[in-house]
């Protein structure tokens, strides 16, 4: 169990650094007055966001995480269902990536 | 989004949390099983790989940092780096302030320390379904805390021969998760916009700029092209 200094100092930096943007947006967020339009704003951050996150992988990774995001979207729509469509996701693209 | 119901902040709403967020916590820990393998390639110690999990509980950041991680170690690099990355966690933040600025300081900052991408999605679904449990985040969070650090230690100690998470299909296991959370998040045709927008910008900024960037730029511009709208 070894522990370096510089290392630790580089850590506690990291985390330092992630919780401030982890507390940073509450902070701000409550601290302001919000007009109606900031929040008609920040209603839409959520979809926005995970869209961002998964474009990128869906649009541009390949044939098989298209087609396996399609699955995904399907069966997420028929159940509502969250680990049945993610089950659903690795499984289609395990067998996609075999296959195209 | 004004709302009159109450916040509440419960144990039945932790653990609710911790049990919607079971197949992130599964699948989270075949990544941080992977991340405690690659932080020992990368000169971490034991104690030094597990304490980095827990205090800065961010895969993103730290995967990225690991490739920075060199002997002399570049540390202003590797801090803002992690900033950065950490940049997103200012909008989602933001978008959870008018349920979690109705509960105590203690709270509220408490349980922002557990945010990360996925249980903050799940419980941003919940909200957006009326439910008011904020104490939600909380516990899928702690839950995928534990599941991360003790994967974290499994990785760095029995490392090696585990598993590629790319080989089982697990590396999609995020993307499935989040595009099933989108489809709960769908109210009709007023979300086209800012999504489409959004998917465009995050698409773009992949190509074009290095790390995790695209994730904030199009969450910025999906939200501002769908808040400008509405005012016309």
């Amino acid at each position: 169990m070894s522990l370096d200094s510089l290392t630790l100092l580089t850590i506690v930096l990291m985390a330092l650094a992630t919780y401030a943007t982890r507390a940073g947006g509450l902070w701000l967020a409550s601290r302001l007055a919000l007009s109606e339009r900031a929040e008609a704003w920040l209603d839409y951050i959520p979809g926005a966001i995970l869209v961002s996150i998964v474009a990128p992988v869906v649009l541009t990774a390949g044939l098989a995480e298209a087609l396996a995001a399609l699955a995904v979207i399907l069966v997420a729509s028929r159940t509502g269902n969250l680990p049945i469509a993610m089950v659903t996701g690795v499984l289609a693209v395990l067998l996609l990536r075999t296959l195209v | 989004m004004t709302d009159e119901t109450a916040v509440t902040f419960t144990w039945r709403g932790a653990l609710e949390g911790a049990k919607r967020c079971l197949p992130i916590e599964i699948s989270g820990f075949a990544i941080g099983l992977v991340f405690g393998v690659l932080a020992g390639q990368a000169g971490l110690s034991v104690a030094e790989s597990v304490l980095m999990s827990a205090l800065v509980y961010s895969g993103a950041a730290q995967f990225i940092v690991l490739g920075l991680w060199a002997a002399p170690l570049p540390v202003l690099g590797i801090v803002l780096t992690t900033l950065v990355v950490g940049l997103r966690h200012l909008l989602m933040g933001a978008a959870l302030s008018p349920f979690f600025s109705k509960l105590g300081r203690l709270k509220a900052y408490g349980s922002v320390y557990f945010m990360a991408d996925e249980n903050w999605a799940l419980t941003m679904s919940e909200f957006s379904k009326g439910r008011r449990d904020a104490a939600f985040l909380l516990g899928g969070g702690v839950a995928m805390f534990l599941s991360w650090t003790t994967s974290t230690l499994i990785g760095r100690t029995v490392g090696g021969a585990l598993l590629d998470p790319e080989r089982w299909g697990l590396d999609f296991a995020f993307t499935a998760v989040f595009l099933a959370l989108l489809v709960g998040m769908w109210r009709g045709r007023s979300d086209l916009l800012p999504w489409a927008v959004a998917a465009l910008v995050a698409v773009a900024a992949h190509q074009w700029l290095p790390g995790q960037w695209y994730i904030l730029l199009g969450g910025l511009a999906g939200s501002l092209a769908g808040a400008v709208r509405r005012e016309s």
